[in-house]
């Protein structure tokens, strides 16, 4: 399985969370809005200049910017 | 020491949950409208405390502290570090709670449980409320809410605030915990081992145990779950505040080496907390949740947000629900406008009317009912505006706008949070610069701060529509739509925020250089809003405005009209104006006379105010004043209006209204200014000197308030007196530029 982050999904794909990628604050900070390995997560959509993204998250609505979204590897469901 | 007899004093209980979890509803549900709003001594985070009309046999009272919604309690903005703080009972305001309910949405649990077994270390008797418990079944889930307390260990109500069902229920579990937390030993808190600290790798535990132990070596005793803050977050975060100033160097240092010895030992900081935290969460939830649909459902707020943040619908609802919003402010506050400011003249006229002229009717009527008056007027604005902004973010479009914006904001230094405190700024700086502090990024921040006091606040309204009203044509352009008034209006309202985006940028690109930040932000779901919650909001600032205009204007009103009076000799003035009002009582009397003691009233009138303490600093000012078109009467105005920008109307009023001018026929302020004359005969005010007064309104930093909220929130001097400086040249050389493009424009 080729490895792709948040940022890779189209509007209405869907993936599976394997890591979140660094050991920093901004790390902590995902896992805490709740991208947790194993979790499937949607993209729902982007803002009208392209960034932020939109993901469907366990149950809810993130808001992520694209540089962010890179630090969270998926695999395709 | 919490089995002390305590039924002498109050209970305290925190209300705690992550935003957007119906904390508010929850809370105003408990509380009803006995809510009283202040700030943390200190760090102005703002915080709600409020009675429960509840009797508990153990405590005198209920008091209810509400913290600010927060995913976690890792201490990484002000707003976290303050709830562990009111939780460790560090903040001098706020007694140690004896209990705490911690609120969470059903229908997203895993996510809100990470809040929860961070409050559980705290080992506080703990009250879940599981709100949003009606929306479960439409999100097609369902929930074993006794499952859920039996492998929780804690007291779990299920409720839906906002539709007031399980708010007794909360109440009796409440008092419950109450008790038993007063009458046994383990006061119902969850044994250490149940904690998923338990779970924490060993070399880091006893990391804590050594430290916790030189802490209370050092006279400091520190809860467990602060030292795990300090080692966890980061160095500059706030939960350095809690400890004294003498150890807090040697306390770096033992971090650090702390952090590189469990560093050996393989315990990767922060990510283990985390990782622990959903390791035990995951745990909990066996067999608590089923998902009956695995398939995600488009929901009504998928479809209406397809369309709000679309690329170009999205935009286009943006710049009409903003335009909307500030016409309506106009349309709708016109009539209780004009209720308060009849009121006034009313109350003012029956205070001439009971007592003879001399120095103190002139103090009541001139100064404080002129003064108080002319502000008080703008209350209806001021209230609609907050209507809308509390109604946007109640119902969910606040998010999406802060979603849409983060691309341009963060090209400017800002992020899409900083939509908020710039839109609450429109309404007033202070509250706008206190909700820059849910920014993490500290350059974000400041930014944000810097340029808040250039969003065209309420408090220059009343500049702006005196200015208007009294010197811009009432006439309506193309085909009747559009009104230059309103347009004016709409023009000032902007010129702030357009001067802003080139400040900001010269602020990220000289002042704060530094890598970008982060935008993590829940979009929460479209809801209708909540009346009790706008109302709440509404009422809040309403009051907070009236407390100003009490105070604050009451006094700079009062310093203005005794500036304005002395030193000059009244007798001559008192006397023809006690002569005028018996002729006026008079029904004989004749108009000639009249008129004549009319014009001798307003001629001494004008000698003494030129003679005043203020007239005599206006002469001073006046060379300074006088390229931007004004006389020294606006340069002393514009001076004693350094409180408050809104001042300056009251002062006005007070200048005019002592100054002459004016007859009985006179319909206030505005017409007071529209025939103020030069000594040479030529009007003062004109269409170029109005707008003068209004861009440099529109960008000076007026008002002492604004200020001092930077000052609270920085820390620093510098930062205030950088606004001042930088913001009153832009005003000066704005009033300079305008004033003489309209000049050659108006009679080139």
């Amino acid at each position: 399985m080729v490895s792709i982050t948040l940022n890779d999904l189209q509007e209405g794909q869907y993936g599976t969370i394997l890591d979140v990628e660094g050991n920093d604050a901004l790390a902590a900070r995902l896992l805490e809005m709740g991208l947790i390995p194993g979790e499937v997560v949607e993209m729902i959509g982007q803002a009208p200049m392209g960034d932020p993204v939109e993901f469907s998250v366990v149950g809810y609505r993130l808001s992520l910017r694209r540089i962010e979204a890179r630090r969270v590897r998926i695999e395709r469901t | 020491m919490a089995n002390r007899a305590s039924s002498d004093r109050p209970a305290t209980v925190a209300l705690i949950g992550n935003p957007n979890t119906g904390k508010s509803s929850l809370f105003n549900a408990l509380c009803g409208g006995q809510a009283r709003v202040g700030n943390y001594p200190g760090v102005t985070v703002e915080h709600k405390t409020a009675r429960m009309p509840l009797a508990c046999s153990t405590f005198k009272s209920i008091e209810l502290v509400d913290l600010p919604g927060t995913y976690s309690l890792s201490a990484r903005s002000a707003d976290e570090a303050v709830s562990v703080e009111v939780l460790c009972g560090e903040m001098p305001s706020v007694a140690k709670p004896d209990a705490v309910i911690v609120i969470l949405d059903a229908t997203n649990l895993e996510r809100n449980l990470y809040l929860l077994s961070q409050v559980l270390e705290l080992q506080l008797p703990t009250l879940v409320a599981l709100n949003m418990w009606d929306r479960l079944g439409k999100e097609g889930m369902k929930l074993d809410a006794q499952k859920l307390s039996e492998s929780l260990g804690v007291r779990v109500v299920c409720t839906s605030a906002s539709k007031r069902f399980g708010i007794a229920e909360v109440q009796s579990a409440l008092l419950e915990i109450l008790e038993k937390a007063n009458s046994t030993d383990s006061r119902g808190v969850l044994e250490r081992s149940a904690l998923a600290s338990a779970s924490f790798p060993k070399a880091f535990l006893e990391s804590v145990d050594e430290l916790e132990d030189w802490f209370g070596a050092q006279g400091c005793p520190l809860e467990r779950f602060q030292i795990e803050r300090l080692l966890i977050d980061d160095s500059q975060a706030h939960s350095y505040r809690v400890i004294p100033k003498r150890i807090s160097s040697e306390v770096a240092q033992r971090i650090a080496t702390t952090r590189e010895h469990l560093a050996t030992q393989g315990v990767s900081i922060p990510l283990f907390e985390t990782r622990a935290r959903y390791g035990w969460i995951k745990q909990r939830v066996v067999g608590v949740v089923e998902r009956q649909v695995r398939e995600r459902r488009v929901s009504t707020s998928d479809r209406i947000d397809r369309w709000l943040t679309h690329r170009w619908m999205g935009l286009l609802f943006f710049i009409a629900l903003m335009f909307l919003i500030f016409q309506s402010i106009t349309a709708f506050a016109s009539w209780p406008m004009d209720g308060i400011s009849f009121g006034t003249q009313w109350v003012g006229q029956r205070v001439e009317g009971m007592m003879a002229p001399g120095p103190l009717r002139s103090l009541l009527v001139d100064g404080i009912i002129a003064g108080v008056g002319a502000v008080l007027v703008f209350l209806p604005q001021i209230a609609i505006l907050f209507f809308f902004i509390a109604v946007l973010e109640d119902c969910g479009y606040m998010s999406r706008a802060a979603f849409m914006m983060d691309k341009f904001m963060s090209a400017l230094g800002m992020s899409g949070k900083s939509f908020l405190p710039l839109m609450s700024s429109f309404a007033c700086a202070i509250p706008g610069i206190m909700a820059t502090r849910t920014i993490e990024n500290r350059r974000d921040r400041m930014v944000t701060l810097l340029i808040a006091p250039l969003m065209s606040c309420s408090a220059r309204w009343p500049v702006y529509v005196l200015m208007v009203s009294a010197f811009v044509p009432k006439q309506a352009v193309l085909g009747g739509w559009v009104s230059v008034q309103g347009a004016v209006l709409f023009a000032m309202m902007c010129i702030g925020a357009l001067v802003a985006i080139p400040v900001a940028w010269l602020l990220k690109r000289f002042v704060f250089p530094g890598a970008p930040s982060t935008f993590i932000m829940e979009l929460s779901s479209y809801k209708w809003p909540s009346f009790r919650v706008v109302a709440m909001r509404v009422w809040e600032r309403v009051l907070s405005f009236i407390a100003r205009a009490g105070s604050l204007i009451f006094v700079t009103s009062v310093l203005v009209w005794a500036a304005a009076y002395f030193p000059g000799d009244h007798s001559l003035l008192d006397q023809a104006t006690a002569r005028l009002e018996a002729e006026q009582a008079d029904p004989n009397a004749d108009e000639a006379k009249t008129q004549a003691w009319t014009s001798q009233i307003n001629q001494l009138k004008s000698d003494l105010i030129s003679k005043s303490y203020l007239g005599m600093a206006g002469q001073w000012i006046e060379p300074i004043v006088r390229p931007l078109g004004w006389d020294g009467k606006i340069g002393v105005a514009v001076l004693a209006s350094f409180p408050a920008r809104e001042v300056i109307v009251a002062t006005l009023g007070t200048i005019y209204s002592l100054g002459g001018g004016q007859d009985e026929t006179s319909q206030g302020l505005a017409e007071n200014l529209r025939s103020a004359t030069w000594p040479d005969g030529r009007p003062v005010y004109n269409l170029a000197t109005a707008c003068s007064i209004m861009v440099f309104f529109a960008l000076c930093a007026q008002c002492v308030s604004t200020l001092v909220t930077i000052r609270r929130e920085t820390n620093s001097w510098r930062w205030p007196i950088f606004s001042f400086v930088y913001m009153t040249t832009l005003a000066y050389l704005g009033a300079w530029i305008v004033y003489n493009l309209m000049r050659f424009w108006l009679d080139p």
